[in-house]
């Protein structure tokens, strides 16, 4: 499979493997971006400054006063001939929703009558689901998780709500996402976790990381009540939602 | 008492930046940065500090800064008007920018308007003594993170100093203003050239673009000719699968008309974009006011990485020229002493 290079000026190249969104694709992205990270790890690829991944591509960007397009895309061409089916550890993690509370899920009616389920098929269909998370944008934490189950695949809202609580989870075209901040949004309200998407506390302030396998865990008002506590005062245990 | 520049009265958008934070767009967490990476550069190396030291970025209109530390030595570039040292036993006393100046206890710095340029800069010897989120102190306000609690200065902040008193020395300045360059801004094809009709493309670079109302941190709209997309945007010709976005990345939307991504701009996005400003020319992007009009003009990627490494090489000199900077009119002791002229002086 061949890729494309794309120029983003001087100081970034973007590497394109297909125009079209795919887990095999996406593996080969999530591979590539592992690759460099390990190179840049050993002293190689010098001048490199970060790399960026999405659904079907990854932007390499570098200081043009350090290295150059002509050094380094020879040099990415070689990781990407040595082969990327490697790939990494990917991180299984498991996310406490609150579904219950029509406060945190007001679409989930309209969900529901628009995918001809009743709400708790909805919520199955969701718990169900085998997410992953291709890409953080858009705000710092925002992830774009694929994987929704088909039967409730929705275009975005006519009319974007202006103000979409932090923690909302909510549903859209393919995708399932969970808002780091409060913020304007277009995607169906479904639930809301109690834990903060970005929390700036932490030394890794995003939780999420592209290439997670992600799942639902259902919890009760009361569970939801218990672990924002926690989760607001920093003595939740982070660590139990991840198994490698 | 902790050293401090004191905000006395805030100015409209005055932000902590450095160049910014490198490593974590993959989390979606954009870089910021300095709008002006030359002119943080300058102000830094006026000031004795590393290139990549926080200083504060002014828009539009300075702050009034209070001196609480035994001395400080502070470097402005930028064109700021009319900048004034304020203190309780002298009058006010006009000062110039692209220069360093030592303050004493009890002045204020009151930094005017900034004049010609949407940016500039203050950097203070030694740098800030704030905690860096993420490697950087660069401010994002978005997300609250970096700088001064994550946001613009406001009346009553105290900025810490990592010095309580400045190091001795000559203030200097800088030789000669800074050549930006002027002339059309440089600019890559890509990476969604082919989104674009050959039309579209021509439209492009054979017309001038103005800054419009909508310009900040994130990034410049532009107003003038629309640009033709390849494939018509009822059919999706302005949607592309996200992709990463590079600094000075410009994407046209469905409406045709070009978006100069900078410092704040997210991390990737659905636009097609159309091309890429050069690295050699951001700054020039960063100093664009409304009204002002540009040119785009294509060049190859080993020109403008050439284009870039010329501007270093002529930033380093402008930092090894760095002048001795004496009062108007004032005689420079110092100097007269190491030229041994008072010496001659006397025993002639």
């Amino acid at each position: 499979m061949s890729v494309r290079y794309l120029s983003c000026g001087d100081t970034a190249f973007t590497v394109e493997f297909g125009n079209e969104i795919s887990p095999e694709i996406n593996g080969r992205v999530m591979a590539l971006h592992a690759a460099i990270g390990h190179a840049r790890k050993a002293g190689d690829l010098a001048g490199v400054v970060e790399t960026v991944p999405t659904m079907r591509s990854l932007m390499v960007t570098y200081d043009p006063l350090a290295t150059s397009r002509a050094d380094l895309q020879p040099r990415i061409d070689l990781l990407i001939a040595r082969g990327l089916t490697s790939g990494m550890a990917s991180r299984r993690v498991t996310l406490p929703c609150c579904y219950d509370d029509p406060e945190f899920a007001p679409d989930l009616a309209e969900v529901a009558k628009r995918t001809g389920k009743t709400t708790e098929q909805v919520i199955a269909a969701h718990l169900a689901s085998p997410f992953k998370v291709y890409v953080l944008g858009f705000m710092p934490g925002l992830a774009y998780v694929a994987g929704l189950e088909q039967s409730l695949y929705l275009p975005r809202r006519a009319q974007p709500r202006v103000r979409v609580p932090r923690s909302s989870v909510a549903i859209a075209m393919d995708m399932t996402t969970i808002y780091p901040f409060e913020s304007p949004g277009g995607w169906h309200l479904i639930g809301r976790t109690p834990l903060w998407m970005f929390d700036k506390r932490h030394e890794q302030p995003v939780f999420l990381s592209p290439g997670d396998s992600l799942s639902f865990q259902r919890i009760d008002r009361k569970t939801y009540d218990r672990i924002a506590r926690d989760v607001e005062s920093g003595s939740f245990d982070w660590t139990k939602l991840v198994k490698k | 008492m902790t050293a401090a520049l004191k905000v006395v009265r805030a100015g409209l958008f005055d932000t902590l930046q450095d160049l910014g934070r490198m490593g974590f767009m993959a989390l979606g967490m954009p870089t910021a940065g300095a709008m002006d990476r030359v002119a943080l550069t300058l102000a830094n190396a006026l000031a004795g500090n590393p290139a990549n030291t926080a200083g504060l970025e002014i828009g539009v209109m300075g702050p009034d800064l209070l001196v609480e530390a035994d001395s400080v030595r502070v470097a402005l570039v930028g064109p700021l008007s009319p900048t004034l040292i304020d203190g309780p036993d002298a009058p006010p006393k006009p000062i110039e920018s692209d220069r360093s100046h030592l303050l004493k206890r009890g002045q204020t710095l009151k930094l005017g308007m900034v004049e010609g340029s949407s940016t500039a800069y203050l950097s203070v010897s030694g740098g800030f003594a704030l905690a860096p989120f993420m490697g950087s102190l660069s401010t994002y306000p978005r997300a609250g993170v970096g700088g001064f609690d994550g946001r613009k200065l406001a009346a009553g902040d105290a900025l810490p100093l990592a010095r309580d008193h400045a190091a001795p020395g000559d203030d200097r300045k800088l030789a000669a203003a800074f050549d930006y360059g002027a002339g059309p801004v440089r600019v890559v094809w890509g990476p969604q050239e082919d989104h674009f009709s050959a039309k579209g493309r021509r439209t492009f670079v054979e017309s001038d673009y103005r800054v419009s109302r909508e310009a900040d941190r994130m990034g410049i709209r532009f107003e003038g000719p629309t640009i033709e997309h390849a494939v018509s945007v009822a059919k999706g010709g302005a949607d592309i699968i996200s992709d990463g976005i590079a600094p000075g990345a410009i994407q046209v939307p469905g409406a045709g008309l070009p978006i100069v991504l900078m410092a704040d701009r997210q991390t990737v996005g659905g636009y097609p974009k159309i091309a890429t400003v050069a690295s050699v020319d951001l700054p020039r992007l960063g100093r664009l006011l409304p009204g002002q009009t540009v040119r785009f003009h294509a060049v190859s990627v080993a020109e403008a990485e050439e284009l870039r490494r010329d501007q270093e090489v002529r930033l380093q000199r402008a930092i090894a020229g760095f002048v001795v900077a004496r009062p108007p009119g004032g005689i420079d002791l110092a100097r007269l002493y190491e030229e041994n002229l008072i010496d001659g002086i006397v025993y002639e």
